[in-house]
């Protein structure tokens, strides 16, 4: 299912992130995947998401163009079947 | 650039790497990569193994691969292993079976973050035994049985591809399965005693095939830990990320601290330094000259007119190496046949033998044939 716009996400808790010079590894604790994140910006917009209310204002607050969103949102739902990031409780 | 090519220029601290704790086991496995049996007097102590498992937790080291020798010996196994999933390093350790007993699989079913890989090299004990040691196949199962009476959860069955037991893949899977386990296979190379037993136990150029339509219609429902990447080259690739890590993004540390490019070349000529050196594993890993030059751009040599070096790389820098072949050539098992043309020109007893064996010596009070009973 793919990540909406204006949903509540998160990093996944058991999630540890490692800078790299291309973007980030990322390893699931749980269900032990390695992941790629082959983009800075994609790490930034992944480590905001917990702290905005939507995946549209993690976009803006870390500055990236609205025409880029659609690849960022395709990233980030490539990410949450990973069980890299994770839906978050709307009342949160 | 492409990630593989950044991954291949290497990268400021391993994805993971391989830690054999102890050259001691109580097997004597005739493919053994590490010539592994008795243990070294020199081992890490349990405060040194700590402090590199605190370097590794400062440089994100997400998980590390324990083996050995039979990594259960050493009375600070646990120790060792708390500390590690402690400090946020997730452990995989690859056993025997000998010393996991009901009381040893409910600790570990207790513990987060630890996988456990049972070897298995045949489905039946003939099969199995014959590679692994007597009573070898029974251990494992018991061990098995012991990890699923506990609760373990999906442990691994992990399982060395030779030419007698490509045939048993199926049975492999639907053992895992029965054990609510994921099955794990990887390539057999001609490492450590592997160097005596290869040319007579890994896969024929029919087998090959065999392995890659098997592994491609499982996907990643089968763990391979990316070693079979050389054949790539017979047409869709396989799950991963195709490409020898080795001191690149892996490494190998041994049970005396010695620091080698991966588990499959424990040889002089890849070795990158030792965890006891000034500046530690860091400094190993980040200026050692023979890991420095593995991130150089290599050529592609005898490989770059195939129109397959894309796809294979080449294989497996450990394999060419201890059959004999130039590295920058084909792999011994290359799909195309050209491993088995230039392995026709290696002169006999001309291939590197391993430079550390601490196997067993020969017991010659071994009794040939059974004592009738009293």
């Amino acid at each position: 299912m793919a990540v909406e716009l204006d949903g509540a996400y998160e990093l996944h808790p058991d999630v540890a992130l490692r800078p790299e010079p291309f973007g980030a590894l990322a390893y699931h604790y749980g269900n032990r995947r390695l992941v790629f994140l082959k983009h800075r910006d994609v790490v930034s917009v992944v480590r905001a998401l917990g702290d905005r209310s939507t995946v549209a204002e993690s976009l803006r607050s870390c500055g990236v163009d609205e025409h880029r969103w659609p690849s960022f949102v395709a990233a980030l739902t490539s990410l949450e079947s990973a069980g890299v990031v994770r839906a978050r409780d709307a009342a949160h | 650039m492409p990630l593989t090519e950044q991954l291949k220029a290497g990268l400021d601290a391993p994805i993971c790497l391989t830690w054999e704790l102890t050259y001691a086991c109580n097997l004597a496995c005739v493919h053994c990569l590490s010539s592994s049996g008795r243990r070294d007097p020199d081992e890490l102590s349990t405060a040194e193994v700590k402090a590199v498992l605190d370097e590794l937790r400062d440089l994100q080291v997400f998980y590390i691969n324990i083996g050995g020798g039979e990594p259960m010996i050493r009375r600070d196994f646990f120790e060792l292993v708390d500390h590690a999933t402690a400090n946020g390093i997730g452990v995989k350790f690859s056993t025997n079976g000998a010393f996991l007993d009901a009381a040893r699989a409910a600790q570990l079913a207790a513990m987060n973050y630890v996988d456990v890989q049972i070897s298995l090299d045949g489905l039946d004990a003939a099969t199995n035994d014959a590679v692994r040691g007597e009573g070898s196949y029974a251990i494992a199962r018991r061990a098995m049985d012991a990890l699923a009476a506990a609760g373990f959860g999906p442990f691994k069955i992990s399982v060395v591809v030779t030419r007698h037991n490509v045939d048993q893949l199926d049975g492999f899977k639907a053992l895992a399965d029965a054990y609510g386990a994921q099955l794990r296979v990887t390539r057999l190379r001609p490492s450590g005693r592997g160097v005596d037993a290869w040319p007579t136990l890994h896969p024929t150029a029919e087998q090959q095939v065999q392995i890659y339509r098997w592994l491609l219609s499982h996907g990643e429902t089968v763990l391979t830990g990316d070693s079979f990447f050389h054949l790539n080259a017979l047409g869709e690739p396989l799950p991963g990320l195709n490409l020898c890590g080795a001191g690149r993004v892996v490494c190998l540390i041994d049970p005396v601290g010695d620091v080698y490019a991966c588990p499959f070349v424990i040889h002089s000529d890849f070795h990158a330094g030792n965890v006891r050196d000034s500046g530690g594993f860091m400094h190993v890993w980040r200026d050692s000259a023979l890991f420095r030059s593995l991130r150089e751009p290599q050529s592609a040599g005898a490989c770059a007119s195939c129109g397959s070096y894309d796809a294979c790389q080449g294989g497996c820098m450990a394999a060419k190496f201890f059959t004999g072949l130039p590295l920058d050539g084909p792999d011994p098992e290359c799909v195309n046949g050209h491993g088995e043309v230039a392995l026709a020109g290696v002169a006999s007893g001309s291939a590197p033998m391993p430079s550390v064996d601490h196997s067993s010596p020969v017991a010659f009070t071994r009794r040939r044939a059974p004592v009738p009973a009293e």
